[in-house]
């Protein structure tokens, strides 16, 4: 097969029942290689920052930011309550954020809770071995998969939407579609609607490299070698809370992401991220 | 009708979406806690220390302008040393105190306070960056440390410098080390003065290395002695500093 992308001449018959549904080829190899070590990664990635930003869980904008300056944003716990502040709205998260249990009954005064950390029990150095070691891994993806996705025509061919798919009505009809649960069906399922257009490039043009950026802004050393780095993102401590947020949306994109390979058919949507073939829903 | 699946499919995102909690929860199958796995993750250390000098050579930290200071400061770590002889120094306002260049030198030296703040200073403001993740901006104004260890006379087979402090974490003196890299570039200087003030207790008085491009805790404070060796082996545990033997922090604080 010449791979040249799915629905375009991607199309196989199903030998067993030539009238069956048609099976496309919809990802290629470096698609499905990235889609699974980005799991395992991210996962790491997210769960031992969890850890990191528990030994200060406190946010700020610009180039410094300590005990003493004002935080934008809180993790704490105070008069045996455990509580998260953004700005001047302070939400009660006992239980969940700020105090909590851990696995053996004890309650602990900490941000992120057991359970969404590496290690689970609190060790900023472990947690940094486990983020710095797996952030080369990670990146390096991004910085491949962007790559192929630039010459293998990928990006222009099949994730940048079209001019006629941005016009603001289409946009409508596919929110209003997608928000009845009425997925694309037959030959329209050839090829990504423009709401997960959009949300893929998004990840991939614009939360993947902010993430990574950030993370080499709040480097010491990258500061001295990279210094256009603090002037792109307004300082050290304005990078991490940059990053903080960019990692925030790309668990939401997570929880969306499943949800509709849910909603659209696990099996084929799982079976078409191994295997790379994907049958197409019968209209 | 597509029920049957995506009901299936419920349950197969269920267990989907609670893989990481039972990861997290039983630690990775016991990996998080494993020093062999934690050993080769922290192997990427020396990727990091060779590709940052490789992008950023000898190029400086930021520095910044006054208006760009911390308004206070934060300090951390110890903030009065329990010794006895230091304190008793810190009463006369240091008066007496004498820091010491030795190990691999070709001429062992001490140098007063005095002699010290004779010698040719830089004065730099530049960011302060905890290993927990805050910043703070300072100036610093001390003697660069190539000049002392210039006096000193580094022998050929020196390759790190070590910084022996008076304070200590129950009962073990503190101590850091860089390599000759980092010993030599000209932001990293021993520092008496911070805010245009002499340099308080608290932030490490007499003297404190600030080694900019590395991260708040190989900033040692209080420091007595420099000694210059060939292998961080016989230092303390051998992983070249006071928290890289206790906890476990990197050696290379690049990142």
């Amino acid at each position: 097969m010449t791979d040249t992308g799915f629905g375009v001449d991607g199309t196989v018959q199903d030998d067993v029942k030539p009238a069956g549904p048609a099976v496309v080829y919809r990802h290629r190899l470096a698609t499905r290689v990235w889609h699974w070590t980005n799991v395992v990664t991210l996962f790491i990635m997210l769960m031992s920052g969890l850890t990191i930003f528990n030994a200060h869980p406190r946010l700020y904008w610009g180039q410094y930011g300590a005990n003493h300056d004002h935080a934008w944003l809180q993790i704490g716990s105070a008069d045996n309550r455990g509580y998260l502040r953004v700005g001047e709205a302070t939400v009660d998260t006992t239980g969940v954020l700020g105090r909590w249990t851990n696995a053996s009954g004890n309650t602990v005064n900490r941000a992120f809770p057991y359970w969404a950390t590496i290690p689970s029990s609190y060790n900023l150095a472990v947690a940094r071995h486990w983020h710095l070691f797996f952030a080369w891994i990670f990146a390096a993806g991004i910085l491949l998969y962007a790559l192929w996705s630039l010459f293998s025509r990928h990006l222009t061919r099949d994730l940048l939407p079209t001019r006629k798919e941005i016009a603001p009505a289409h946009i409508i009809h596919d929110v209003a579609q997608h928000a009845r649960l009425r997925f694309p069906k037959g030959e329209a399922a050839r090829r990504y609607n423009v709401l997960q257009k959009l949300s893929y490039c998004g990840v991939l043009l614009v939360l993947l490299p902010a993430v990574v950026l950030t993370g080499l802004t709040m480097s010491p050393a990258m500061n001295a070698a990279w210094p256009f780095l603090l002037e792109i993102f307004g300082g050290r401590q304005s990078a991490r809370s940059i990053h903080f947020i960019a990692a925030t949306l790309l668990v939401l994109f997570i929880l969306v992401h499943v949800a509709m390979v849910v909603l659209a058919g696990p099996i084929n949507e799982i079976r078409s991220m191994i295997t790379g073939r994907y049958r197409l829903p019968k209209e | 009708m597509v029920f049957s699946p995506t009901r299936r499919g419920f349950l197969t995102a269920g267990l989907l979406g609670a893989a990481p909690l039972v990861l997290s929860g039983c630690d990775v199958f016991g990996l998080a806690q494993s020093q062999t796995v934690n050993d080769a993750l922290g192997s990427s250390e020396d990727l990091a220390r060779h590709v940052q000098r490789l992008l950023g050579g000898e190029a400086l930290a930021p520095e910044f302008e006054e208006a760009e200071m911390s308004p206070l400061f934060r300090t951390n770590g110890n903030i009065m040393p329990a010794d006895p002889a230091y304190q008793a120094l810190a009463q006369r306002n240091f008066a007496g105190f004498s820091l010491a260049v030795d190990g691999l030198v070709e001429r062992p030296m001490q140098f007063t306070l005095a002699e010290i703040m004779a010698m040719p200073s830089r004065t730099q403001i530049t960011r302060h960056d905890c290993v927990e993740g805050w910043s703070a901006i300072g100036k610093w104004t001390g003697v660069p440390l190539s000049r002392l260890l210039g006096q000193a006379g580094l022998k050929p087979n020196a390759r790190y410098v070590v910084f022996h402090c008076a304070d200590d974490f129950s009962g073990s003196k503190y101590y850091e080390s860089i390599d000759l890299d980092a010993a030599h570039h000209p932001q990293t200087i021993l520092a008496y003065g911070m805010n245009n003030a002499p340099l308080p207790i608290p932030h490490g008085a007499p003297l404190r290395l600030r080694v900019e491009r590395q991260l708040g805790y190989k900033q040692a404070k209080f420091v007595t002695r420099i000694e210059s060796v060939a292998s961080l082996d016989g230092l303390g545990g051998g992983r070249g500093g006071y928290w890289e033997d206790a906890i476990g922090y990197d050696w290379y604080a690049g990142i």
